[in-house]
């Protein structure tokens, strides 16, 4: 590799100035799988250098099979990394989930042989919280996610978007320091989307939760992070991280103003010569079948 | 009543009616089918009859344990599978292959091995019914969503926990539709049983009334027979549409 | 950028799949005889006779000429039950298939037929048809032909709408319809019931000569059993469980293609 295109590779160096404690720590991280029936291995991602700041909106785009999701797994304690190290809140991670973190997946979640009520109170009701804690505390998730009027309703019973606020009701309800989502808009239309972001951004800012969004929608990541980091094809690697520099206190709203254009095509510049590549990687893969 | 339900009844009632005259008339000699009201008749007649409610209560025994053990080992063996899969391997084929086989030619030599009596009965009931259990949890826990299991280790549950409070409630569906067959093997199971090589239960009394030409006990016990199967059945189809309606499946 | 695996020599693909595919049966085949064999020794010749002489005493018949008309008869027997219950249950599910209200009021009705005990309506089908063949194909057909109903008419409702709307669009007569499009589209579910079908006529066949017959494996059957002739029980019914197990593997086997998903070829563009 040229040292150009190492340096690319490399994370960028601290801010000047930057205090904010770092929250979580990736160094030096892959994930390789097995390969299928004696077939070559597979190097789903890395290796992987990033420093999490406390509290911050990060976002992570790239194109599809780069290796996202397994990021999602490792940060998240779900997979051990096959090399490096992984740190939250100072103690290392190595496939067990720790305390504090709250993952909203991409496919629906939401248990159907529960009520919306007591999916939410899942998570508090296996802890052995107290009855009364239990309760408000799902009575303020259910009210901050507009959930108050579904309480007793079955999944079953609900569209998508409510489904998936479900879910992110019920990891809220546990007061995670960290929360994941893995796409969590996939499967939603895009108006949904966007009152669904406005709705991610007031629950980071009211909690003070770190969060990590994994998305394929640029602007999406773009309007609703700190950072983005842009990962290249597949073994995924951070190629840049961008720095939007938006308030705090942003909204959709924001789309109309002209750098939020600059930002997210740049961060389409970047990508889409990775996701041409991922492109021809996912034909190969067809062909060696 | 939906329009499908009324359809049927009123096709189930037209067809009984037409059997009852045609039985009246002696266009079905009663050597053949008697009508519907004999039948009605003789039913009501069996069951003032204490030797009748003995052998009811001979049969409905063996039943209840053959569907015991078929549904509480079918679940315990299927569930061990899950967690054993070199074993799973070996054992799938001859799963696959078991209800092909027909059951009743073994029966004999568990006759010969048990002797004549109820615990051959119960024995091949329980080996026809278990083994729809065993693929049926097996398929369920095979299906339970992998996000669910993804979900539960998010919530740090241990193992035990994962598997009772997230796993077994997604596989339940799987799991009732498999208890549904193991419940109605056991009924065919063990009356099938009593009619072929026995001297007691609702199977043989059946036999019996067949053998002394006894027409009207005969369709009267066999009436009730598939009222007890029906109605027991019916039972627990209700509880399963209810448990998947809920799950909007 | 990883390097391709080399690819395997050409032809020892498909001899080593086809002997990984046996080695499952194999395995289990002998496992059964490993624990017939210690069945064997815990309960004695008097109430189980050992894998070998069993099976030598089970070729031994088959040898003998007096068999085949026994054979025969089964045979006969199954064959018809088996062409009733498939070809009728095939018919009853896609008359029932095709209409909705049909299908809606049938179908608890099979349901219910399925589970219940057909055992207990054999002596209904001895007065209807009298003792012989005729009883003995009844009830087996009688067996088979609900699981391939329910199957069929299962398979024909589960067809995707889009599919049916585009027959109507492409104006196909109903005739035409039901042969391009939902029987190609139903035949993986309703080749399912076939196979169930198979397996529930068979038992019922076997039933059906245990008393209706003075021929047949089934009755031959009954024989053995009144002169406690355990070795003869026994080889009758390995003789049966290995046709019934080796006739299901064989429809799995096609069962699998169907299911493959190609559209076999000449239909269409």
């Amino acid at each position: 590799m040229s040292a150009a295109a190492l340096a690319e590779v490399a994370p960028p160096p601290p801010q000047a100035g930057a205090a904010e404690a770092v929250h979580a720590r990736l160094r030096g991280v892959t994930r390789v799988y097995p390969g299928r029936a004696g077939g070559p291995e597979v190097h789903a991602l890395g290796p992987i250098d990033m420093d999490l700041r406390q509290g911050e909106f990060f976002s992570v785009v790239g194109p599809s099979g780069c290796g996202k999701s397994t990021l999602l797994d490792v940060l998240s304690g779900l997979a051990p990394p096959t090399e490096g190290s992984v740190e939250f809140e100072g103690a290392r991670i190595a496939g067990q989930v720790p305390d504090g973190v709250g993952v909203v997946f991409q496919e629906d979640a939401s248990f159907p042989w529960l009520s919306v009520e007591d999916n939410v109170a899942f998570g508090l009701r296996r802890e052995g919280v107290d009855a009364a804690e239990t309760r408000r505390r799902v009575d303020f998730a259910l009210g901050f996610m507009g959930l108050r009027d579904f309480r007793r309703a079955y999944p079953s019973q609900l569209s998508g978007g409510m489904r998936q606020r479900v879910c992110i009701a019920r990891t809220l309800v546990m007061q995670p320091r960290l929360i994941l989502l893995d796409e969590p808009f996939g499967a939603l239309d895009q108006q949904t989307r966007l009152l669904m972001g406005d709705e991610l951004l007031r629950l980071w800012r009211e909690t003070g939760a770190t969060v990590m969004l994994i998305t394929h929608a640029l602007d999406e990541a773009n309007l609703l992070s700190d950072r983005i980091g842009v990962m290249s094809a597949r073994p995924g690697r951070f190629i840049e991280i961008v720095e939007t520099g938006w308030d705090r206190a942003r909204d959709s709203s924001l789309a109309e103003r002209p750098e939020f254009g600059a930002v997210t095509s740049r961060l389409w510049t970047r990508l889409r010569g990775e996701s041409l590549r991922a492109l021809g990687q996912g034909a190969q893969a067809e062909a060696a079948r | 009543m939906s329009p499908a339900a009324i359809l049927r009844t009123v096709v189930l009632a037209g067809a009984v009616a037409a059997l009852e005259i045609a039985c009246r008339t002696g266009a079905i000699p009663p050597t053949m089918v008697v009508a519907p009201s004999t039948m009605l008749v003789g039913a009501v007649e069996a069951l003032d009859d204490p030797e009748f409610w003995r052998h009811f209560g001979v049969t409905v025994e063996a039943v209840a344990i053959a569907m015991s053990i078929a549904i509480v080992g079918g679940f315990c063996t299927g569930f061990m599978l899950t967690r054993i899969p070199p074993l799973r391997r070996a054992v799938s084929p001859f799963l696959a292959s078991y209800y092909s086989i027909p059951h009743l030619a073994f029966y004999p030599l568990l006759i010969v091995i048990f002797g004549l009596g109820r615990a051959p009965l119960i024995v091949l009931a329980t080996l026809f019914a278990m083994v729809a259990m065993i693929l049926a949890t097996m398929a369920g826990l095979d299906r339970v969503p992998p996000v669910l299991a993804r979900t539960a280790r998010i919530h740090r549950l241990s193992l035990l926990s994962e598997i009772w409070q997230v796993r077994l409630p997604a596989a339940a569906p799987h799991i009732l539709s498999g208890l549904k067959l193991a419940v109605a093997y056991s009924f065919i199971g063990v009356i099938a049983g009593e009619f072929i090589m026995s001297t007691e239960g609702i199977g043989h009394e059946i036999a019996y009334a067949y053998d002394n030409f006894n027409n009207r006990r005969m369709y009267a016990l066999i009436l009730i027979v598939l009222a007890l199967v029906t109605t027991f059945n019916m039972t627990v189809f209700a509880w399963e549409r209810r448990m998947l309606k809920r799950r909007g499946l | 950028m990883t390097v391709a695996a080399e690819p395997a020599a050409p032809g020892a693909r498909p001899l080593t799949a086809a002997l990984g595919a046996l080695r499952g049966p194999a395995l289990v085949t002998l496992a059964v005889l490993v624990m017939w064999q210690l069945a064997h020794e815990l309960a004695g010749d008097v109430a189980i006779t050992a894998p070998a002489p069993t099976l030598a005493h089970l070729v031994e018949m088959i040898g003998q000429a007096r068999f085949l008309p026994h054979l025969a008869e089964t045979a006969m027997a199954f064959g018809q039950a088996l062409l009733i219950a498939w070809m009728g249950g095939v018919l009853i599910g896609l008359c029932l298939g095709g209409s909705r209200l049909a299908g809606e009021a049938a179908e608890p009705v099979l349901v219910t037929l399925y589970s219940i005990p057909k055992v207990t309506l054999y002596p209904v089908i001895l007065l209807l048809f009298g003792l012989g063949m005729q009883a003995k194909v009844a009830f087996g057909a009688f067996h088979g032909i609900i699981p391939v109903a329910l199957f069929t008419l299962n398979a024909v409702r589960n067809i995707p709408a889009v599919q049916i709307r585009t027959a109507r669009a492409l104006r196909l007569s109903p005739a035409q319809r039901a042969r391009h499009v939902l029987l190609p589209a139903a035949l993986p579910e309703v080749f399912a019931g076939l196979r169930l079908g198979f397996s529930l006529t068979l038992l019922g066949s076997m039933l059906g000569e245990l008393f209706a017959s003075q021929r047949g494996l089934g009755f031959l059957l009954m024989k053995a059993i009144d002169l406690h002739d355990v070795e003869t029980i026994l080889a009758i019914a390995v003789l049966i469980s290995v046709f019934a197990v080796a006739a299901n593997m064989g429809l799995l086997a096609i069962d699998r293609r169907l299911r493959r998903g190609a559209a076999p070829a000449g239909h269409g563009a």
